[in-house]
């Protein structure tokens, strides 16, 4: 392994995950210096960062600070009309070969028509493509064999078998021109939004109509690991995650069930809601926090959990479904409301997740509702701060630090009377 | 059988990546006859990454890849292409099925046996608002289908809106692009008036028609970096993560000031300055406002008035 210290540096890489950290921490946070990046090498520091700059040039920024240089990546996602963080999922390494047999394939099997054995297709490469080149390469039956298995796996090729031989030949192709603009839409909005941006490179980059308000771009760092979620619940199987543990801080295998994703369009974090089969509870999981899925065995009861979820949620605020605790937590809020601020009304249906809103009078409101975890709703009830009038909750402690930290924020404004209230 | 998808990368592959996009540009240029040493340099440095001209010119001209000989012909016969693959049918049969595809007048024609991706049953967006745009509605889609066409073919469009305050509008606007919320689930459509920039929120346009062709040409819509707003913030509670991931989406600056105490400084455009001071609100006493006064003043004044609601006395 030794040797390993002296690869050269190599702008494109093999696997995801470095990058995918180094990227997150120097979008999200930006004040890290070199020294800070926990157990990895003044070296892998240097390279990833290198990498990074060299993907990302434009929207890199420097920091000089008494802790030593800053690195950090700034971008306003509202002017940004694709999202440069997907140029990260177009770097992988490949081999000298791999690029080479790929266009010599993609080019002898140019038309669906055309119906070739590895043979045939082993001569061609070899008489009409390598042999005038100085020092031509040599590609097995095997290598060659391994490859077209590998394109009609990702549904480039057809491979069918004709008796005792197997054909290969292209797959038929779909005309996408009439959906440019959607693929430019759904590549920021949609899910797995990566797909959609490599779909926009075969289309010559759309039209670029599309800007996007609220837009939490560093979720797509995460696509690799939803798409192996997605894929787990499509055919209804258990998978062993490996997760961060933040309190722990350290990595922790789980057996779980995936049942379904919680994207969150207001913190920018989105979960995985699955079925933990240490805990025997339905769990909530950050999907940045997830850094590999394996497939394990079947769920037979996957259908029976997703109900129970469905269920769950009409209870849920946010994303917790823990049952263990307490039951469910009761919260009721009054708000007042002036006479120009009918909006507030208005308001709390859009923004309410469950529970119920009541209009006691012309100048007053009230929401009530019963969730799992009360604290999920904190942040929401603050956004009211000016008009809250009285407030109960079942968890006494969390509704006295809910009042304690408004006397808090009264005190930091220097707003308080004589007795910090 | 047990497998670990993630050696597999069927998203993180190379036939999907930057280099293979550059070289196929290149030979594509070679097919026609036309390529230069010169023409190799610029399509590399236009689209690949920042160093990328030191592997991939070496790597074709030392014939390490075997695509391009000495004199820039090849031995290619097409132009290179590549057909749908499994993954990008399977995305395209999923984004069909999202209530949103029926802006864009696509049908899944070609996709009818393909497997989804994901499907709704999947996935929630569990904190988007309750009142998004109505992607049923027969007039909201006509009506996005004409803002859409008059900022393909840069025409003008004659409006009429009712505000949020319920006036009622009619007017000529240069349609310059659409916006789009996650949380409010809504579109806008940005629009050129009289030297200013607006947003008429797509569903309340009552009537819309297409005019003259404007001959304008736009850049970013939103450059309104006037306003900022810096933030202090004490690490407790995991306040730090929350805040930076919070406020992510903005152009930012964080900084440390000690072990615990860090400074954050946000850029906004003015016309959100009442959501951004309800989101600062949202994280209470762990995040103060320090700068500018008229921000803190605005927060200062919600908690003023919060005072006279007598919250602990009730």
């Amino acid at each position: 392994m030794k040797e390993n210290l002296f690869l050269a540096y190599s702008e494109l890489i093999k696997n995801f995950i470095r990058v995918r950290s180094y990227m997150r921490d120097f979008y999200i946070y930006g004040f890290k210096s070199r020294d800070e990046f926990d157990g990895r090498s003044a070296r892998s520091y240097d390279n990833e960062r290198r990498r990074i700059e060299s993907y990302l040039n434009d929207y890199m920024g420097f920091r000089n600070t008494p802790s030593g240089k800053n690195v950090f990546i700034s971008i306003d996602s509202r002017n940004c009309r694709r999202n440069p963080l997907y140029k990260a999922f177009k770097s992988k390494s490949f081999t000298d070969g791999d690029i080479t047999l790929h266009f010599i394939i993609m080019d002898i099997l140019h038309s669906p028509e055309i119906s070739l054995t590895l043979n045939e297709m082993s001569e061609k490469i070899d008489a009409e493509y390598l042999l005038h080149f100085h020092k031509p390469m040599m590609f097995d039956e095997s290598t060659l064999r391994k490859k077209l298995k590998e394109y009609a796996g990702l549904g480039l090729i057809n491979a069918q078998k004709v008796g005792q031989k197997m054909y290969y030949s292209r797959s038929p192709d779909i005309d996408i021109s009439a959906w440019t603009d959607a693929v430019d839409f759904f590549s920021e909005a949609g899910i797995l939004g990566v797909v959609g941006s490599c779909l926009l490179d075969k289309l010559n980059g759309g039209h670029g109509y599309f800007s996007f308000k609220h837009h939490y771009i560093t979720n797509a760092l995460d696509n690799e690991i939803l798409y192996q979620l997605f894929e787990a619940m499509h055919k209804k199987r258990t998978v062993r995650i490996t997760v961060y543990n933040r309190h722990r801080n350290e990595n922790t295998l789980l057996d779980v069930i995936p049942l379904k994703i919680f994207f969150g369009t207001q913190n920018g974090r989105n979960y995985l809601i699955a079925y933990s089969l240490r805990m025997h509870a339905i769990k909530s999981y950050r999907l940045d926090f997830i850094s590999s899925v394996t497939d394990m065995c079947d769920a037979p009861n996957f259908d029976e959990l997703r109900g129970r979820l469905e269920q769950y949620r009409r209870h849920m605020w946010g994303i917790n479904c823990d049952k263990r605790k307490n039951g469910l937590q009761h919260i009721e809020f009054t708000l007042y409301v002036g006479d120009r601020e009918k909006h507030i009304f208005q308001r709390l249906e859009r923004e309410k997740r469950c529970g119920t809103v009541e209009i006691t009078d012309e100048h007053t409101c009230k929401f009530s509702a019963d969730v799992y975890d009360l604290s999920e709703m904190i942040p929401w009830v603050r956004t009211f701060i000016c008009r809250i009038t009285s407030l109960s909750m079942s968890d006494e402690a969390l509704e006295r630090r809910f009042k304690h930290d408004i006397k808090l924020m009264y005190q930091m404004y220097g707003i308080c009377d004589e007795n910090g209230g | 059988m047990r497998r670990e998808w993630g050696v597999i990368a069927v998203i993180f592959n190379e036939i999907y990546g930057c280099y293979y996009n550059t070289v196929a540009k290149i030979l594509q240029q070679a097919v026609q006859g036309n390529l230069t040493e010169d023409m190799v340099d610029k399509i590399v440095r236009e689209n690949a990454f920042a160093e990328s001209v030191l592997t991939i010119i070496p790597a074709l001209r030392e014939q390490k890849w075997q695509l391009l000989n000495d004199d820039f012909t090849t031995p290619l016969k097409h132009t290179p292409s590549m057909p749908l693959t499994n993954l990008q049918k399977r995305w395209l049969k999923a984004i069909s099925l999202d209530p949103r595809i029926k802006l864009f007048g696509v049908t899944d024609k070609g996709l009818e046996n393909v497997d989804p991706l994901f499907t709704a049953d999947d996935y929630v967006v569990f904190d988007k608002y309750g009142d998004g745009d109505p992607y049923d509605d027969e007039h909201y889609i006509e009506t996005f289908h004409t803002v859409l066409r008059a900022i393909n073919e840069g025409r003008k469009i004659n409006v009429s809106y009712t505000t949020r305050r319920g006036v009622p509008m009619d007017k000529i606007l240069i349609p310059q692009g659409i916006e789009y919320s996650e949380k409010d689930d809504k579109f806008r459509l940005i629009v050129y008036s009289k030297r200013e920039c607006g947003v008429i929120n797509i569903a309340r346009i009552e009537k819309c028609m297409l005019l003259e062709k404007h001959g304008c040409k736009f850049k970013n819509q939103f450059v309104l970096h006037d306003n900022y707003v810096v933030l202090e913030l004490i690490d407790e509670r995991n306040a730090l993560e929350r805040v930076m991931m919070h406020f992510a989406h903005f152009e930012k600056q964080a900084e440390r000031m000690d072990s615990r105490k860090y400074r954050l400084k946000i850029k906004y455009s003015p016309m959100d300055i009442t959501e951004l001071v309800i989101r600062v609100l949202s994280f209470g006493p762990l995040v103060k406002v320090v700068e500018p006064d008229d921000f803190k003043n605005l927060i200062k004044e919600r908690l003023i008035r919060q005072k006279s609601c007598e919250l602990d006395r009730n």
